[in-house]
């Protein structure tokens, strides 16, 4: 059934070969040297021109991205100029941190956007349903960084009853780790949530009309039963795909909210990256981004094969 | 009974109405439409009559007005030194709304064109777009962005370019869909078959059938333009201080947020109804173009 597979992965090559060619060609757009930044207060040429040579700045650009590329393939993100460490350690090291904060985000999101697509198109026009739109609409038109200022606000100045910022490891100390990523994953989850629940509302309203829900009416079936057995396992299809997709939009929240939330993942290493003009590791975060959004992509439509029957031959 | 028995049944004098006329009135029995149509004049006044409408100089500051809680005199408080947060928020509207509006005018002048050119050509050229397309794509939003900014240097001209560039590949796509479908229709053969050169075709006769999803997603790309903007001047790769930005204004805020919770109420709030009106009016003129209403 997943016989589309192989076809597929080949045609991510292309995109994941230009993809690398757009991260390397970021650098190009710099208005400083690089050389000069890292040798910082040092202003003697020879100091500079070693630095140059280091770190391969003085060779042609085709070569400097074969350079690079050789290196990403076997794994080797190259060095970060700031903390001089190499750049796939530290990914290795803040991925779990924003791997935690989605996984708690897109549960947040599911628990509330399905249920609440449900509802407004079972209820359609009634108050739940107005209500579900219009929680949808704030999800879609609220900063995200702001909404996690007003909950700090709420609940960590006026109420006290969660931590500000900062953040520990479940392997530490599950409750206080929930304690400080519960905020920014309900931050995070909120706009999947609205997104979630726009989808399965319009999915759900279409399969309450098609003929195998009123076949199912019509042979007595208890309504709850109609909605969950039969309409809703044919609407979820197309919401699955999408919540694999929304991963890339947590991705991309992530940064503000962590900035936010002082929590060391992978949006605070690519933000601290670029004010440090720490290059190696802003490519090197937004390559793997890229690939895992990818991946993820992939994913979503393996998924999306194997939820549906019909195209399972 | 053909057409012109049923005018003279109905009277004879029925008007064919345009379709823009039709779409303009859909649009206006919406009421979420008209809602944020009127949140959005309003914000595009305050940002064009921002020096007018502004009780205070936005960049002037006292020491004597130093995070003061709202009141009569300073409606929206004052800042860590002594600013008019409401002034600030009057001249803030221009940072966001022209961000908004020139990032989506580079994306949109830079995309549809790229995208109906890949799509009425097609071959080599239509493959090469489609793929750096993908590419592009395949980086979330606000990282490429982020990342973009970044390498141009902090600065609100910047940040839209860095906006605009991101949000091309949205219109590439649109465009080449929408181009694909209408090379089939019978017009455009017709047209072609009249003899008429491409760039013609493409201008003359698909250009004028996608506008409307084109002006549908762009309405609905400066909402995304607004908060990306947002987000940037928060992060301090858009608008510089002392220049007044929403973003930048909650950065501040931040570290002032148990003295003076007001500062970073009141430029979120501004940035919420702006994004929400611009998606209500998206919504709204999207059903109402919708031609199967």
């Amino acid at each position: 059934m997943l016989h589309f597979l192989p076809r597929r992965l080949l045609q991510l090559l292309p995109t994941l070969f230009l993809v690398s060619v757009l991260i390397f060609s970021l650098q190009q757009l710099l208005p400083g040297d690089p050389a000069l930044v890292m040798a910082g207060e040092e202003k003697d040429p020879e100091v500079i021109e070693q630095i140059r040579r280091q770190y391969h700045l003085d060779e042609p650009l085709p070569m400097q991205y074969g350079r690079w590329i050789a290196g990403v393939l076997q794994g080797d993100l190259g060095e970060s100029m700031r903390i001089k460490q190499p750049v796939a350690q530290l990914v290795v090291e803040k991925l779990p941190v924003t791997l935690q904060l989605a996984t708690m985000a897109m549960l947040i999101a599911l628990l509330i956007g399905i249920p609440a697509g449900i509802l407004s198109a079972v209820k359609k026009g009634s108050a739940w349903d107005v209500g579900a739109n219009v929680f949808a609409l704030w999800g879609l038109s609220t900063p995200n960084f702001w909404l996690g200022i007003m909950l700090i606000f709420l609940f960590s100045v006026k109420l006290g009853w969660l931590p500000a910022s900062g953040y520990v490891s479940p392997r530490e100390d599950l409750m206080q780790s929930l304690a400080t990523t519960i905020m920014p994953a309900f931050v995070l989850g909120n706009a999947i949530a609205a997104v979630l629940m726009r989808h399965t509302r319009s999915a759900m309203l279409q399969a309450m009309n098609a003929d195998y829900v009123r076949t199912a009416r019509a042979k007595g079936l208890y309504e709850p039963a109609v909605v969950l057995r039969h309409a809703l396992r044919n609407a979820l299809t197309p919401v699955i795909t999408l919540g694999a997709l929304e991963f890339g939009t947590l991705l991309s929240g992530a940064v503000l909210t962590e900035q936010v939330f002082s929590i060391p993942g992978f949006g605070k290493l690519i933000v601290d990256a670029v004010f440090n003009r720490d290059y190696a590791v802003v490519q090197g975060v937004v390559l793997v981004t890229a690939t895992v959004y990818i991946l993820l992509n992939l994913l979503a439509d393996v998924l999306y094969v194997m939820v549906n029957p019909r195209l399972r031959t | 009974m053909s057409v012109a028995a049923a005018d003279a049944a109905s009277g004879g004098n029925r008007r064919i109405d345009s379709p823009g006329r039709l779409a303009f009135r859909a649009l206006l029995s919406r009421p979420t439409a008209v809602f944020g149509g009127v949140v959005l004049i309003g914000v595009i006044g305050l940002a064009l009559f921002a020096p007018w409408i502004a009780p205070y100089d936005p960049l002037a500051t006292s020491w004597s007005l130093v995070r003061k809680a709202p009141s009569a005199a300073h409606w929206f408080g004052t800042d860590e030194v002594g600013r008019d947060l409401l002034s600030r928020i009057i001249w803030g509207a221009r940072a966001s709304l022209s961000a908004g509006v020139i990032a989506v005018a580079i994306a949109v002048g830079v995309g549809v064109p790229t995208g109906m050119v890949a799509g009425y050509v097609g071959g080599w050229t239509d493959s090469l777009i489609s793929r750096l397309t993908d590419a592009m794509l395949a980086i979330p939003f606000l990282i490429l962005a982020i990342a973009l900014a970044a390498f141009l240097g902090p600065s609100l001209g910047n940040a839209m370019i860095a906006i605009g560039v991101t949000a091309t590949p949205i219109f590439v796509r649109l465009a080449r869909g929408q181009v694909l479908a209408a090379r089939a229709e019978d017009y455009v053969e017709a047209a072609r078959a009249v003899g008429n050169p491409p760039i013609r075709i493409l201008l003359r006769h698909i250009l004028p059938n996608i506008l409307p999803p084109v002006m549908v997603q762009a309405t609905l790309a400066v909402a995304a333009a607004i908060i990306a903007e947002a987000s940037l001047s928060f992060l301090g790769l858009g608008q510089q201080p002392p220049a007044p930005s929403w973003g930048s204004m909650l950065n501040t805020a931040q570290r002032f947020l148990t003295q003076a919770p007001w500062m970073a109420i009141f430029p979120g709030l501004a940035i919420f109804l702006t994004v929400l009106a611009f998606n209500l009016f998206g919504d709204g003129l999207r059903d109402a173009m919708d031609p199967r209403r």
